[in-house]
């Protein structure tokens, strides 16, 4: 099949020789591949976007997942900015309370747009509605936001993985922060490099990050890697605008990224058989939420 | 390359908590629907790897019966799939294996009626996209790298020289295609990757085609 870049190094010499933004690149290779007109494949982004909205709208009225292990953080953390407290600053916090509303939401089995997955789901739109409130975008530019995520993703999903049972965390919430950043890197103004020079950054610092749901939920540690997943996104975006560059190139960044999650132990990688799942809580926690049939068997077969 | 589209990465729009988990399992309960061609009576589920370790937790039990009642990943029904499952008479039943499968996220599910029964392994590959690896016990050797269609119909001469001329006819040019069968003259299967993304009418123009009983397809 014929695509325009399957590498971060071809698709920004793409955007660079060709003079357009990431996100543009991205719409034409999509139209390249499902025979689609632009007008379709924009209204359907756009459709993603109202849901994201939806549910970190929904996250922060506040909101219980039917094992009651989450909800209600995104709005304790809104209360927390108001009282023009925070340390790490409102846009971060704003960021990470989107963030973990839209996780709330998924945990709760409400409906979200997976980025690029449902346990990841938070990131991506956390940062932009948080980035929305200061560089004002149009909603054309919100839409791009998702497109030039979709492009870096498209390569981390090609060439290493986007599934935390193959490839642990590092693949799901850490592919969603690095696609987050190179996203608000080309929103901020940056150029196409910067935005790959901002995803190397932190993915970089997601790496050799275990999947280890308690009781087999996406709920612990998830919603709140996806809290820190944001603000890793909004901090590797400025380093990346400030004029730091990743002296591993991004591609290699993501190669080492798919080899750490083929080595990482299956108790590691969405089992729920290692990490904080076997922690003593929450294996508690696990017989308390499925009786202890459940957490007995577990541990036979373990 | 495993993923074609801008909206397998941002996307599906899908009742949480888990892509791989819950969208994927919907996805490869639909696709065994369509592939029976109606409502089944019964399901057994098999689950191994992740799905058997985790399934409860993620919804993937509501969403395989969501996907076996021909739901989409964001119907809200999914979570009432039990419930509308049994108002419609379907029994199911779920099975978790020990086994060890090739790939951490596989079901396998046989589901059937008073006339007939199918059986279907499909593979959950993450952020909701999944793969059918066996089907009624024909290993489905697909390179992931095209749209592939799955055609099942009845063994007869012609059917297959029909299917691919409908194919050549939307000036399409096949990648890669098998064909196999259970017995003589009984149930047959085509499965064909195709160069480009096709579309409903080509579905149709297949479905309309004598001796093909189902037609569907793994692209998203």
């Amino acid at each position: 099949m014929e695509v325009l870049f399957s590498s971060v190094k071809e698709l920004v010499t793409l955007a660079e020789t060709q003079n357009k933004p990431i996100s543009e690149i991205m719409i034409e290779q999509e139209m390249l591949i499902t025979k689609r007109s632009r007008e379709e494949i924009i209204a359907q982004m756009d459709n993603n976007l109202t849901v994201m909205e939806s549910a970190v709208e929904q996250g922060l009225q506040g909101v219980k997942s039917t094992s009651g292990l989450t909800g209600g953080d995104a709005v304790l953390i809104q209360n927390y900015i108001k009282t023009g407290k925070s340390l790490s600053g409102d846009l971060i916090l704003d960021a990470v309370s989107k963030a973990v509303a839209t996780n709330e939401v998924n945990a709760a089995m409400g409906m979200i747009c997976a980025t690029p997955t449902a346990g990841a789901a938070g990131i991506v739109p956390g940062t932009l509605f948080a980035v929305k409130e200061k560089l004002n975008p149009t909603r054309e530019q919100m839409v791009n936001y998702l497109f030039t995520s979709g492009a870096f993703g498209f390569v981390v999903a090609n060439n290493a993985s986007i599934s935390g049972a193959a490839g642990g965390c590092q693949a799901e919430t850490g592919s969603a922060a690095s696609m987050a950043a190179a996203a608000i890197v080309e929103m901020a103004g940056g150029t196409p490099q910067q935005s790959a020079e901002a995803f190397s950054i932190v993915m970089k610092n997601m790496l050799g990050l275990v999947c280890d749901p308690v009781a087999g939920l996406v709920e612990v540690p998830c919603v709140k890697r996806n809290a820190m997943g944001a603000a890793k996104a909004l901090v590797g975006a400025d380093m990346a605008l400030a004029g730091v560059v990743s002296r591993i190139p991004t591609d290699e960044v993501i190669e080492a990224m798919h080899r750490i999650g083929q080595t990482m132990p299956s108790a590691l990688r969405e089992t729920a058989k290692g990490g904080l799942a076997a922690t003593p809580t929450g294996k508690w926690l696990e017989a308390k939420i499925f009786g202890k049939d459940r957490a007995v068997n577990d541990t036979v077969n373990s | 390359m495993k993923y074609r589209s801008v909206f397998e990465i941002i996307g599906p729009v899908m009742i949480g908590p888990s892509s791989s988990h819950t969208a994927g399992a919907a996805r490869i309960g639909r696709v065994a629907r369509d592939l029976f061609g109606r409502q089944p009576e019964w399901a057994k589920i098999y689950l191994y790897g992740s799905f058997a370790e985790t399934y409860k937790g993620h919804g993937t039990d509501v969403a395989i019966i969501g996907g076996l009642l021909d739901y989409d990943t964001f119907d809200e029904r999914i979570k009432t799939s039990f419930e509308d499952a049994a108002a419609l008479g379907m029994t199911f039943e779920f099975i978790p294996e020990e086994e060890e499968a090739e790939h951490p996220n596989t079901a396998k599910i046989v589901i059937g009626d008073s006339q007939g029964e199918m059986e279907l392994v499909g593979i959950s590959i993450g952020g909701g996209t999944m793969e059918v690896t066996e089907l009624n016990g024909f290993p489905l050797r697909l390179s992931g790298h095209f749209p592939a269609l799955l055609v099942v119909h009845d063994d007869r001469a012609g059917v297959i020289a029909n299917v691919s001329n409908a194919i050549a006819s939307q000036g399409m040019n096949i990648a890669h295609m098998e064909v196999g069968r259970k017995e003589k003259g009984k149930m047959a299967l085509m499965v064909i990757e195709v160069d480009q993304m096709f579309d409903e009418t080509l579905l149709d123009e297949l479905k309309s085609l004598p001796n093909v009983t189902q037609v569907s397809t793994l692209a998203n």
